[in-house]
């Protein structure tokens, strides 16, 4: 099948500019500011059906579409590459080999919202990526792509590069606008939406750095052919971060449609050392986990949604037999709760809460009323906060609980026999397969993401 | 203007209201710690979620704006449910500490537990540990981080009313604490306003703090006599523990909203000036005769001091001067005109100043130091300097005879001319005033006065509003209001005066002085009268 952002992948150097341009960049984005008007670009992202591909699947000409030009205030450009999502790891892939589509994809959507600044939030951790973008974003304005009269025409834009400081909830794009103004990075209370008062109190487009790069794409090549690439209402690719118990964990560039079962099977090459597929977190570590029976399910937005879970960020994390679900739980839940920012409430109590009872329970002393316990706490955490960090550590917390109840209870059962035996507590439960050498296997898969700062040879095909 | 149904009732209320103000209007309480009428809104406590039809999660009333046709549920089930879970996780971290927390009594994490919670606990966790338990963190305020809610209120008040920004909220999650900034503290002139506004005990007022629990206290409408702001104020007094504090009444000054006048706040020199009441106060009438001190009864006194004013007025009117002050009661300016410049024909009863001009601001705080110096104005008394310089040019000469002083300390006052010389050769002199000072200890006449706490009257502010000061302790030993003071000078002068009360006084201010015209106590009520 062919690829688009992920062909890129295999050019050696296509992040500089000559190969980029061998390889005919930035003919889209020419093409844009010289022969089409920006309402028409609109419409034609609209009709792409291209989807927010940070994680909240919405429709990026819809978005922009919501920006008013008429205020006599600057329009930001706010790009989100703060990609944080345990599990996911395209942004970073984008950034390091071809930054040049990015700035492409960010001179194409400030033409069609009328732009002229832009900035990029990138994550701290990633300093390769930065390093390779600030280079590309330089060469760019030595050519006369960036800065005054873009191309030769009347068009203008400027980039920032503003890197991160380390926290989850920057990722959120309210809290990234706060970081960005220099502030701690508390959500906004909504309304008003960015695309009114964003930015610097201006109206101001947030985009994904996934999406935007595939806007030269759809300039190029329509937005019908786009949309047919997907499924209804959900255009085109997306590039899918497999992770954790896989034969080949990498980037694959997919369509919106695929099956879940593909991904793991034929593309990430099955289940290592072909042991038996347990569980799957298939939109990154928000999005509430799937089980083995759960995975003949389309990878997009829409279709996740209607099995209960999302497609978010595109992050799937794969757990096999041997992975202990508590434990996982415990991982997944210490990640919210280290990262929730303190804002409200039900969050920033309700994380750390069930963070401590979950790690009491693999310290095995679990209590036999935990399990009802914690669904009650998990059903007040979401819904009730301002941004949707909680609402995925709910998400995530429930399906854990919900489908695999019967591992908790053993789990505690298990560990207050042996506690009542006089044995000392360990995080493993009786019961359960042997880790088979392996320990923290689910851990390590999580924690594999927070390493995905180091580049491994891209493993796409 | 957006009609809407809160409850089953309907109501229309003005663009851009929201949902938690309409409610408000209606009489509906939605439970709430972080939303402060006078604060940006914030969001983060969710204590006001509400239902709205059509909307597909609960929604925070601070937050949304009521628009036509909506429908809002505040008490159902699900409401009531969210209420108990949002206190529940307010106090996984919170420490059951409510017998020794100085706040117990007026804390909404109490309140609401009782009407909102009332859930058995199923916390068999340990609590977080936070860095700050009682850290003093500037001169009037103790911060306790971990009764702490993190509704952010104090942060927003010193960010947006203060404008001195100390604050911040540190860390993140559940370890998040609020605190100042590094290499400062919290030393504004307004810094104890975010006591008030702490919603538990995490701020708590180092001056009053384990004075007295706050279920004891008394409480008053006042106004604050600190400036001539007039910021409307609840003087929180204790008389059921007199073995408290030492013995002191006033325990605390609270600002009271007034939108007018001051919103919800005070500043520290108001809230903190109530010292003077319990403290160094003339407590019974003396004379003063060659060097000895004698205490004496009201009545003799005040024939005493007729008698001596009687022999200065028989030789000349003009060798007598009254200095009265803005720091007296409109109802006390009108009596000392009536008693001074009517009956007695006096022609130097002047306005002097008790205080010298201090610090201004945007806010609150006003130079002029006196609370009623506009309505002094309107009832006919100009400060001048140069006719008080005239009186004591003339007192330190030998041409001055008698002087009777409401309060002003004049050594204070002239700190570079003789006081205590022109005093002495004065053949009456005469202090009515409610605290010792040097000018005091000179005078031979003490007549000691009640303070604003211990008496009844009004107040003008610069505004030209009038506002009601109202007694919240009775008069300190044998001290009486002026009102009374100046009334007990007509009745030994024969004079037909009959008022029994200030009300009485003020009425028959209105009728003689054209700005009051119009007004009456009632009118007056809690927060006072424009002149028109």
């Amino acid at each position: 099948m062919e690829k688009l952002i992920s062909r890129f992948f295999k050019i050696p150097n296509a992040t500089s500019l000559p190969v980029y341009l061998a390889e005919g960049g930035y003919e889209a984005a020419k093409l844009a500011l010289r022969n089409r008007k920006p309402e028409e670009i609109e419409g034609e992202v609209k009709r792409s059906h291209l989807r927010g591909l940070g994680g909240a699947g919405f429709s990026c000409g819809v978005k922009w579409s919501f920006v008013p030009r008429d205020t006599g205030k600057p329009i930001y450009l706010v790009v989100n590459a703060d990609e944080g999502e345990p599990g996911t790891f395209k942004d970073k892939y984008i950034l390091t080999y071809v930054p040049h589509l990015l700035i492409e994809g960010m001179i194409i959507a400030s033409y069609a919202v009328g732009i002229h600044k832009a900035f990029i939030y990138i994550r701290g951790e990633y300093e390769m990526p930065y390093l390779k973008l600030k280079e590309a974003v330089g060469e760019a304005y030595q050519k006369g792509f960036l800065g005054e009269n873009i191309f030769g025409t009347k068009f203008d834009l400027d980039i920032v590069i503003h890197r991160g400081a380390g926290a989850y909830i920057c990722g959120e794009e309210t809290g990234l606008l706060e970081s960005l103004e220099g502030k701690k990075g508390f959500p906004r209370l909504k309304p008003p939406f960015p695309a009114v008062v964003g930015l610097f109190g201006c109206p101001t487009v947030i985009n994904n750095v996934e999406t935007l790069s595939y806007l030269p794409f759809i300039v190029q090549r329509g937005s019908e052919w786009f949309a047919k690439l997907g499924t209804e209402r959900n255009g085109g690719m997306r590039l899918f971060s497999v992770s954790g118990h896989v034969k080949r964990p990498g980037i694959y560039e997919l369509p919106m449609g695929i099956l879940l079962r593909s991904i793991i099977y034929e593309h990430a090459g099955g289940i290592s050392e072909d042991r038996k597929l347990k569980a799957v977190v298939p939109g990154g570590l928000s999005a509430a986990v799937l089980t083995a029976d759960e995975i003949d399910v389309k990878m997009d937005f829409d279709s996740l949604k209607a099995v209960g879970s999302m497609g978010g960020s595109g992050g799937v994390i794969v757990m096999d037999e041997t992975t202990s679900m508590v434990d996982a739980l415990r991982v997944t839940m210490q990640f919210f709760a280290h990262e929730s920012c303190g804002q409200c409430s039900p969050c920033r109590e309700g994380t750390g809460w069930i963070d401590r009872i979950l790690k009491r329970i693999v310290a095995g002393k679990g209590r036999a009323d935990d399990v009802d316990h914690l669904l009650d706490i998990g059903k007040y955490l979401g819904g009730t906060t301002i941004c949707a960090l909680a609402d995925g550590a709910q998400m995530t917390f429930l399906s854990y609980l919900k489908k695999f109840r019967k591992e908790f209870e053993d789990f505690i059962r298990n560990s207050s026999l042996r506690a009542n035996a006089g044995w000392s507590s360990g995080g493993r439960p009786l019961g359960l397969p042997a880790p088979d050498g392996r320990s923290g296997t689910v851990s390590e898969a999580i924690s594999g993401i927070a390493s995905a700062g180091r580049l491994k040879a891209p493993s796409s095909q | 203007m957006p009609t809407l149904k809160i409850d089953g009732k309907e109501i229309t209320v003005e663009k851009g209201t929201t949902i938690i103000r309409a409610a408000e209007q209606l009489g509906v309480e939605i439970p709430h710690y972080c939303y402060h009428p006078g604060l940006s809104i914030a969001g983060n406590c969710r204590m006001c979620l509400v239902e709205v039809e059509k909307m597909p999660k609960p929604q925070i009333a601070c937050h949304i704006q009521c628009l036509d046709g909506m429908v809002v549920h505040t008490q159902t089930k699900s409401v009531q449910k969210l209420r108990e879970h949002i206190l529940e996780f307010l106090l996984v971290n919170h420490p059951l500490d409510c017998p020794v927390c100085d706040q117990a009594g007026e804390c909404r994490l109490q309140d609401y537990y009782m009407k909102h919670g009332l859930y058995d606990s199923r916390l068999n966790e340990n609590k977080v540990k936070k860095s700050a338990k009682a850290v003093p963190i500037g001169p009037t305020i103790m911060l306790d981080s971990e009764r702490c809610i993190l509704c952010s209120r104090c942060v927003r008040f010193t960010d947006e009313i203060s404008k001195t920004g100390e604050f911040g909220i540190f860390n993140r999650g559940d370890h998040s604490e609020i605190g100042i900034y590094p290499g400062r503290e919290l030393d504004n002139k307004y810094s104890g306003n975010v006591a008030d506004i702490c919603p538990v005990g995490a701020l708590t007022d180092r001056d009053f703090r384990f004075k007295c629990r706050v279920w004891y206290l008394a409480k008053t409408e006042s106004i604050c006599p600190g400036c001539a702001r007039g910021c409307n104020i609840t003087v929180e007094a204790n008389l059921e523990r007199p073995h408290h504090a030492n013995g002191e009444r006033i325990m605390r000054l609270k600002p009271r909203f007034n939108g007018e006048v001051n919103d919800w706040w005070m500043c520290d020199a108001g809230r903190y000036g109530y010292k003077f009441i319990d403290h160094d106060r003339l407590l019974e009438p003396l004379i003063r005769n060659q060097g000895t001190v004698q205490t004496t009864g009201w009545n003799d006194i005040v024939e005493e001091v007729i008698k001596s004013l009687k022999g200065v007025l028989k030789k000349s009117k003009d060798e007598l001067a009254v200095l009265v002050s803005p720091e007296m009661t409109n109802e006390e300016l009108y009596l000392a005109k009536k008693l001074f410049v009517k009956e007695l024909g006096l022609e130097r009863v002047l306005l002097l100043r008790t205080k010298a001009d201090g610090d201004q601001d945007d806010l609150l705080i006003r130079s002029d130091k006196h609370p009623n110096r506009k309505g002094a104005e309107w009832i006919g008394f100009e400060e001048s300097k140069r006719a008080i310089q005239e009186v004591i040019d003339q007192g330190l000469k030998g041409g001055l005879k008698g002087l009777i002083l409401f309060g002003q300390d004049l050594a204070a006052l002239y700190p570079g001319r003789n006081v205590e010389d022109l005093l002495q050769r004065l053949d009456v002199s005469v202090f009515v005033g409610s605290n010792h000072n040097l000018t005091s200890e000179h005078v031979q006449f003490i007549l000691p006065a009640a303070t604003y706490a211990e008496k009844n009257g009004t107040f003008t502010n610069f505004q030209g509003r009038v506002q009601r000061i109202r007694e919240a302790i009775p008069p300190a030993g044998q001290s009486k209001a002026e009102s009374e003071i100046l009334t007990l000078f007509a009745d030994h002068l024969k004079l037909d005066w009959s008022y029994e009360n200030e009300e009485q006084i003020f009425d028959s201010l209105r009728r003689s002085v054209p700005q009051f015209q119009g007004m009456n106590y009632s009118k007056i009520g809690r927060e006072g009268v424009p002149v028109e």
